[in-house]
């Protein structure tokens, strides 16, 4: 264990929040931009030489931690503010401080005519000193701060335009369905202090990662508890069902914060917990059998959902919720290095694609909707170019970096097939085809054939600034080398990620028991469905449209109403819970406790008093002074008496 | 029957009491402020009176300070009361009911 200071990797864009937030408009955008991003930019370099420095030591003893202060003493419960690099946490915070900075460059030019570039930047800044602390907090209770931070500032950026209304509603929604994750997550934290607090020496850090990982067979009565409740908060925060609702909506935001937050960085928190806590989630059979379940569920859901979107943003959305949902698999099935390979090679497609969708959306004039657009292939070559790389690399074709992950991910969910899950890797291949052919709709509709918006807007159609595609460039190298470093053994890689986190996952390492042969098969399978996929998107849409009507067509009636409309499930919430809330609400808090105990009896009442009383004491005032000399004489002499008496 | 501190006390007492009705019951504003002159002869009787019984010379100054005081009110109160008079031809205190707004 070697002890180094890691605190300036997360102050600094503290700071710098700070700094941007504090001067707001007294700072000019643009200055407030580039110190957002030197901000950023500093941190990346830091975390580089942090975990150059994590990488030199031995691989048994990969930790380097930074003890800032005392938090707080409570009982035998003692939090220290400190940060616990390890090699889980060096992948998090590579991806989220250079993921970060691309996004932010990205942002300079995306946002350029805003005037409200200070607060927006102030706030991306924010956001990024919160996932640090998340992914560097060496506690819980730290990592959950972290945690809560980027909850609030997801909801500060999806709400940025608060002149629209949709757009605080969807605010809202993203921070009320996390906090029903959150609520969870605290309970399962609740609960591990419960059962270690007894039982270990005071004083011990009880909830460190360190001391957890250690104590961990202490957890196994309750293991099963906290894992499922662990879950609901993965749930709120990576967008799985039946909490992925808040999502979609979220683009609402600006489309680098989808990119950033929607995308790449935040919600793949909930699969870091996992990832953090696997040593934990390996003792619960049961809630590791609950989370493969719903991961690939919702993987399938979501990809069935997306194929019906007209929204190029939404489209996306509905991907990010599939995509986490293979990661979310593949912790259910204990491949927790897949999940944080896919994690990281999906950050980069991901990212590339929203911010693609970004240059498209600036170049039409912030429409996102893909029946109007089409023929931006000579127009933006550069957003073209890219977006292609990304769309290849998320259907899983090889070489690119989505191949690898996710072959990684549909292997590890086969293996697990013969441990009792038969259908996750044949619903995860499903998917993976359906992610290929809406992919490659989105592209076709976006990019080729003739552009259908109206003479005005296309006459203005460029290509974005360097600031945008850069950036993407940037990622698009990613999307396509990123793979390189979990290339598996068995098709002859070095799978050197796969063996830098193995020291602190849990679960099977490595999996000696399978052959190549299997995995060098399987490869070609899922190689061949994503072909397929986008080879069937291209000739429905770009050869022959009318097969896409006929399509149309033959679902118009229940099947196609169904996935654009999302499964109704939004409806279904709103029928069995947001309804029967606002009833009980305005029943019980507004009508009987607002209007009827505070309006009516207290303000009302008070009022109403005053008015008798007035109403019997103005008897009293009539002007007659001898009136008053004799209730004065009477008064007197009652009190005489009385003092007479009491004397 | 020597006289002692009751009977002034008691002197006092029906002196106030006159006072006192007469100021509940007359509506003439010159005779209440009349009834309110003989409330304070009554207080200036029990003052005296205990002053004598204690041997406290405290009491008289009260009496000779409560003679201004009277001479002053009845100044003004007379002084008021002509006002009134020629404003409202009548001194009638029923009548004069402004405090009520």
């Amino acid at each position: 264990m070697l002890e180094m200071s890691l605190r300036w990797i997360v102050f600094i864009p503290l700071l710098g929040a700070a700094f941007i937030g504090v001067l707001n408009r007294r700072l000019p955008g643009r200055l407030a931009g580039w110190l957002a991003c030197a901000t950023v930019g500093l941190s990346f370099l830091l975390a580089v030489q942090a975990v150059l420095r994590l990488a030199g030591l031995p691989p048994a003893e990969r930790v380097v931690t930074d003890t800032v202060g005392r938090w707080l003493v409570f009982g035998s419960l003692q939090l220290d503010i400190g940060f616990w690099l390890d090699p889980l946490s060096a992948v998090m915070i590579l991806v989220v401080t250079g993921v970060g900075l691309l996004i932010h460059i990205y942002s300079l030019g995306y946002m350029a005519p805003d005037t409200g570039l200070p607060r927006f930047f102030a706030y991306m800044n924010l956001f990024i000193f919160a996932m640090l602390l998340l992914v560097l907090g060496e506690n819980l209770p730290l990592l959950f701060v972290g945690w809560e931070g980027v909850g609030l500032c997801s909801y500060l950026l999806i709400s940025f335009w608060f002149g629209e209304d949709a757009n605080a509603t969807a605010g809202r929604k993203a921070f009320i369905t996390n906090r029903v994750g959150d609520f969870g997550a605290l309970l399962a934290l609740f609960l591990i202090g419960a059962t270690l607090l007894p039982v270990l020496r005071p004083g011990l850090g009880v909830f460190s990662f360190g001391v957890l990982q250690q104590h961990a067979h202490l957890l196994a009565p309750v293991a099963t508890a906290v894992a499922l409740l662990l879950f609901l908060g993965v749930a709120g925060k990576s967008a799985q069902i039946p909490l992925y609702i808040w999502l979609p909506d979220a683009m609402a935001g600006p489309t680098p914060v989808s990119a950033l937050i929607h995308a790449a960085t935040m919600v793949t928190a909930g699969v870091y917990l996992m990832a953090r806590l696997s040593f934990l989630f390996v003792l619960s059979p049961a809630a590791m059998a609950v989370v493969a379940g719903v991961g690939i569920a919702t993987a399938l859901f979501a990809a069935t959902i997306a194929l019906a979107q007209t929204d190029i943003k939404k489209v996306l959305a509905y991907s990010t919720v599939s995509q986490l949902g293979y990661m979310v698999a593949a912790c259910g099935v204990g491949a927790f290095a897949a999940a944080v390979f896919h994690l990281m090679t999906h950050a980069f497609f991901k990212a590339l694609l929203f911010l693609g969708a970004g240059s498209v959306i600036h170049a039409m004039h912030h429409e996102q909707d893909l029946r109007v657009m089409g023929g931006l292939r000579r127009k933006l070559p550069v957003t073209w170019a890219t977006m292609l790389i990304g769309t290849v690399a998320i259907a899983g074709v090889p070489p690119l970096a989505g191949f690898v992950s996710k072959d990684e991910i549909l292997f590890e969910a086969f293996l697990a097939a013969h441990g009792g899950f038969p259908w996750l890797w044949f619903v995860g291949f499903l998917a993976a085809g359906l992610t290929a052919f809406y992919m490659m709709r989105l592209l076709v509709l976006a990019f080729l054939g003739e552009n259908r918006a109206s003479a005005e807007v296309r006459a203005h159609i460029g290509e974005s600034p360097a600031t945008m595609t850069v950036p993407l460039v940037i990622l698009a190298v990613l999307a396509v080398g990123g793979g390189w470093i979990g290339w598996p053994h068995g098709l002859g890689g070095g799978a050197w990620l796969q063996e830098w986190l193995a020291p602190v996952l849990a679960g099977p390492a490595g999996h000696g028991h399978a052959s190549a042969t299997l995995e060098r098969g399987l490869a070609v399978v899922s190689t061949l469905i994503a072909l397929a996929g986008l080879s069937l998107g291209y000739l429905v849409y770009a050869r022959r449209p009318q097969l896409a009507a006929w399509g149309r067509g033959w679902l118009r009636g229940l099947p196609h109403r169904l996935l654009s409309r999302k499964y109704f499930v939004d409806e279904l919430y709103a029928a069995a819970i947001y309804r029967p809330l606002q009833r009980a609400a305005d029943v019980v808090c507004f009508r009987w406790l607002d209007r009827g105990l505070i309006d009516g009896l207290l303000v009302s009442g008070a009022a109403v008093a005053a008015l008798f009383a007035g109403s019997v004491l103005r008897l009293l005032q009539n002007g007659l002074v001898r009136f008053y000399a004799w209730v004065f004489a009477l008064g007197v002499t009652v009190f005489t008496v009385y003092l007479t008496l009491q004397g | 029957m020597a006289i002692g501190l009751t009977h002034y006390l008691g002197l006092a007492a029906a002196v106030f009491l006159v006072g006192m009705v007469g100021f509940v019951i007359r509506r003439n504003t010159i005779v209440m402020l009349m009834c309110v002159e003989l409330m304070l002869a009554a207080a200036n009787l029990t003052f005296a009176a205990f002053s004598r019984e204690l041997g406290n010379e405290a009491g008289h100054v009260f009496v000779l300070m409560n003679f201004a005081v009277a001479a002053a009110e009845v100044a003004i109160g007379l002084a008021i009361l002509v006002e009134i008079y020629r404003r409202r031809r009548s001194v009638d205190a029923d009548e004069l009911t402004t405090l009520m707004e």
